[in-house]
């Protein structure tokens, strides 16, 4: 492994050139927190769970780590206060769409956030893109996509691919951290191409 | 039209122009600006044109139409040159008056001059009116002297001289050393130092490199793009060649929103007329250098005036912002090194090439150099486009340019920076305007936008307006801006209807700091400085909306009541025809009152009863009075001679 050295949490750490913060940290066996990072997938930083504080050249600024590439002398703070802080506030702005998510609950319990600080919004869907990324740029078919803008964002199949594609695949729904995919998919499903009897899809 | 091939071509060009251009020779200017059409510039242009070919005036008179000259309050504006002779709202039936009178005649039309609303003093010349008199119009200024579809005329001013000075005089690392030094800071929002970020995007390794014009103005009320780029798109274009032989890239991009059809027109004709004459394609004036520019329109996503989110726009996909680093500069449109600056950014270039660093560098603050235009608008007497030193007072603005408040109200607040800039009090408004100190005051300079506001401005509902535009304008990509936006705007929205909780104001801050250092981009960092800045200076504000239940400007509708005061009321029945709700009662000589259940909160009653009466009264965190008895509901009239 060639020449970053950086320091995470009080810890040297060796980075390779073109690693993120994230990769050194996690090979360095310390654990930053991800919603929307994936391995196979490109980097995407929009949950900004993994922020962290990054000192460089006598300037601390707040990073998304897994887009933020590992340099030498970097000195990292995975846990201040701030970032605790700022990491608690955005988990309760998702535990307001999805409040059952084990992968939530577990973070909520790590920061003491508080599942009902925000009245409950209708969607579970956390917009981590990992169902849209995945289907895009690992099985190349675009079977879902995002519509929409900011709050109105929403996750959808477009039903001529799903129809052809996604029964045979499905390979998404274990990535979402709520249980929101699967609902779209059986929505859509339903009503894009009904079944001929509901005794046929209980064979 | 011929192609120019050299420098000495064009100057040959450009003094057989100004030769054939008598100084003296009456030249009467229209404003056309989207400001002055939108007030009936078209026709006051129409009936020129009739006039001018009726009474055989060609000869010996030159009328021009011109992109907007800013004072868009007085509109449509005519200025006779070469006295500048100033006439505002102009008609079109004052036309043949003013042919007639001041053209054969020599005479000024009184009843057409500004008049100042204090003094009820005249001012017949462009200059003598205060609102042009304090400003300092080298950006802006050339507006008024061209026609935006007329190369002769931007040749006539010194057109092209600059680019020329850069192709054949210097190096395009002096070019760039000339923008540093004259230290001109982006006019788009970030007020990165221009010179900086081309000296970047030239050092890049990349064979193929881009610069690109970002004409995405979105913030409410802001227009000083769209005017430069409908009155002066020569200009703009000068500024972008010079900068892409700067850095060494040979195709550009100007993003323009699809909502500016005029600017569009213009700037689709001055690239379109520039190939032709050789100012833009290959071989530019025999120069060897060859750079071309297309056009995309925006499809009016705010979010695409992010450098990221614009870039990412062009290249065909949703327009969303990209973490950086990799900066454009580095890795930009199609992955190659990409320089992009808003409008008025390139409008400064020929000014720096043309008068120098220093020249440039000598207006201004010590970290803000030049002017910079603002749009002023809300409750100011002169709305309108100004162009002034960095440096320059808030109140100098406010009250010398824009004329102070109309209606006799007091001031509130001015709002600058655009939709997450912030809101700068009475006590604050001596700052000298740059960026540093609009950003030390918990604002921005942003691109320019400066709203006033009054004393019926309530500052929690400002606060509200501006994160509704933002939660609206919100790409949704990251979790601080999309989420944290959502739930500002619904606490907001609850103080405002008098449903706020003392424990609002922690969770607002929590959501501020979250936005602010968490979120991808500039739209999500800035986001919630409509609420830290109006909680800043207008804390006893939300104080009484929470607390009380009182909004003190009387403006938040669920926090206001409407009471007739039985004693004023003269049973006039104006406000009882007026409510649209039916909640008033009352009859000829039977006092009215307002059936607070059924009451919209609308206003229209206070608005509609006459001035003599003032009998219609606000209230807001207390209860309203009891309606009267009805036996004390008849009206006894004075006998008239009483």
């Amino acid at each position: 492994m060639s020449g970053i050295r950086m320091k995470i949490d009080g810890k040297e750490v060796q980075a390779a050139e073109g690693m993120t913060v994230l990769e050194a940290a996690r090979s360095a066996g310390i654990s930053i927190p991800t919603l929307c990072h994936h391995e196979q997938l490109a980097p995407f930083g929009g949950c900004r769970l993994c922020i962290v504080e990054a000192e460089a050249q006598g300037r601390t600024s707040i990073v998304a780590s897994c887009v933020f590439q590992a340099q030498d002398d970097l000195i990292i703070d995975t846990r201040s206060d701030k970032i605790d802080r700022i990491r608690k506030t955005i988990l309760e702005l998702l535990l307001a769409h999805a409040p059952q998510s084990p992968q939530l609950l577990e973070l909520a319990e790590d920061y003491g956030a508080d599942k009902y600080k925000f009245e409950q919004e209708a969607s579970f869907c956390i917009h981590c893109g990992l169902c849209v990324r995945y289907c895009t740029e690992v099985k190349q078919l675009n079977a879902i996509g995002f519509i929409d803008r900011g709050i109105r964002k929403e996750i959808a199949f477009l039903p001529e691919i799903a129809a052809k594609e996604c029964n045979d695949c499905k390979e998404c729904f274990p990535l979402c951290p709520t249980s929101y995919l699967q609902a779209a998919f059986v929505l859509v499903e339903s009503l894009a191409f009904p079944k001929p009897k509901l005794s046929d899809s209980h064979q | 039209m011929t192609r120019i091939n050299s420098p000495d071509e064009l100057e040959a060009l450009r003094n057989r122009i100004v030769s054939e251009r008598n100084p003296d020779t009456p030249c009467i200017t229209v404003c056309a600006g989207t400001g002055c059409l939108a007030s009936g510039a078209r026709d006051v242009v129409a009936a020129f044109n009739h006039e001018i070919e009726a009474q055989g005036l060609q000869v010996g008179l030159s009328f021009r139409s011109t992109g907007c000259h800013g004072f868009c309050e007085k509109g449509p504006i005519v200025v006779i040159d070469p006295e500048e002779i100033c006439y505002l709202q102009v008609t079109a039936d004052d036309v043949p008056e003013i042919i007639e009178k001041t053209i054969m005649g020599n005479e000024i039309i009184e009843r057409l001059l500004y008049v100042d609303r204090n003094t009820g003093e005249k001012a017949v010349h462009e200059s003598d009116i205060p609102f042009y008199k304090y400003q300092k119009r080298m950006v802006f200024g050339a507006n008024r002297r061209i026609d935006p579809k007329s190369f002769e005329d931007y040749l006539a001013i010194g057109g092209c001289r600059a680019l020329t000075k850069s192709l054949f005089e210097m190096t395009p690392d002096e070019v760039i050393s000339e923008v540093k030094e004259a230290n001109l800071r982006g006019r788009g929002g970030g007020g990165f130092p221009a010179g900086k970020k081309w000296e970047i995007a030239r050092k890049a390794p990349g064979d193929s490199k881009y610069v690109i014009v970002n004409c995405d103005e979105g913030d409410p009320g802001a227009y000083m793009d769209r005017s430069l780029m409908e009155g002066n798109p020569y200009g703009v274009l000068e500024g972008l060649t010079i900068g892409a032989f700067a850095i060494g890239a040979n195709e550009g991009y100007v993003y323009i929103r699809q909502e500016y059809p005029l600017a569009l027109e213009n700037l689709t004709a001055a690239i379109e007329d520039s190939e032709k004459r050789g100012f833009l394609g290959k071989d530019i004036l025999g120069s060897g250098f060859d750079f071309q520019v297309k056009v995309h329109r925006g499809a009016g996503a705010f979010v695409c005036g992010e450098e990221t989110a614009l870039i990412i726009s062009l290249e065909g996909e949703v327009g969303e912002p990209k973490p950086r680093p990799p900066y454009p500069a580095v890795k930009g449109l199609w992955g190659k090194p990409t320089n992009i600056n808003n409008v008025e950014t390139w409008a400064n270039i020929p000014l720096i090439i043309n008068g120098g660093a220093a020249a440039f560098a000598a207006i201004g603050t010590e970290g803000s150099k030049g002017t910079k235009i603002f749009s002023l608008v809300g409750k100011i007497a002169n709305t309108g486009l100004v162009e002034v030193p960095m440096g320059i007072s808030l109140r100098d603005v406010i009250y010398k340019i824009g004329g102070g408040i109309p209606g006799g109200k007091a001031f509130r607040a001015v709002q600058t920076g655009g939709p997450s800039g912030g809101c700068i009090p009475e006590e604050r408004l001596d700052l000298e305007v740059d960026f540093d100190e609009l950003t030390k005051a918990g604002s921005m300079m942003g691109s320019g936008g400066m709203i006033v506001m009054d004393e019926e401005t309530c500052m929690v509902d400002v606060a509200r307006y501006f994160i509704d535009f933002l939660t609206d304008e919100s790409c949704g990509k990251c979790v601080p801006c999309r989420e944290g936006l959502r739930q500002m705007h619904r606490i907001l929205t609850n103080i405002t209807e008098g449903k706020g909780k003392e424990s609002d104001i922690e969770i607002l801050e929590e959501l501020a700091e979250t936005a602010q250092e968490a979120s991808l981009c500039a739209l999500g960092k800035t986001a919630p400085n409509p609420f830290l800045s109006t909680f800043r200076y207008f804390k006893s504000e939300y104080e009484a909306h929470i607390n009380e239940g009182r909004c003190p400007a009387l403006s938040c509708k669920r926090l206001v009541s409407y009471y007739i005061e039985p004693e004023k009321c003269k049973a006039c029945l104006i406000c009882l025809k007026e409510c649209p709700a039916g909640a008033i009662d009352g009859a000829k000589k039977t006092i009215h009152i307002i059936d607070q259940e059924k009451c919209d909160a609308c206003g229209i009653c206070f608005e509609v009863c006459p001035s003599r009466f003032e009998a219609v009264m606000r209230i807001s965190g207390a209860p309203v009075p009891p309606p009267i008895p009805e036996e004390q509901r008849t009206v006894i009239r004075k006998s008239k001679r009483q």
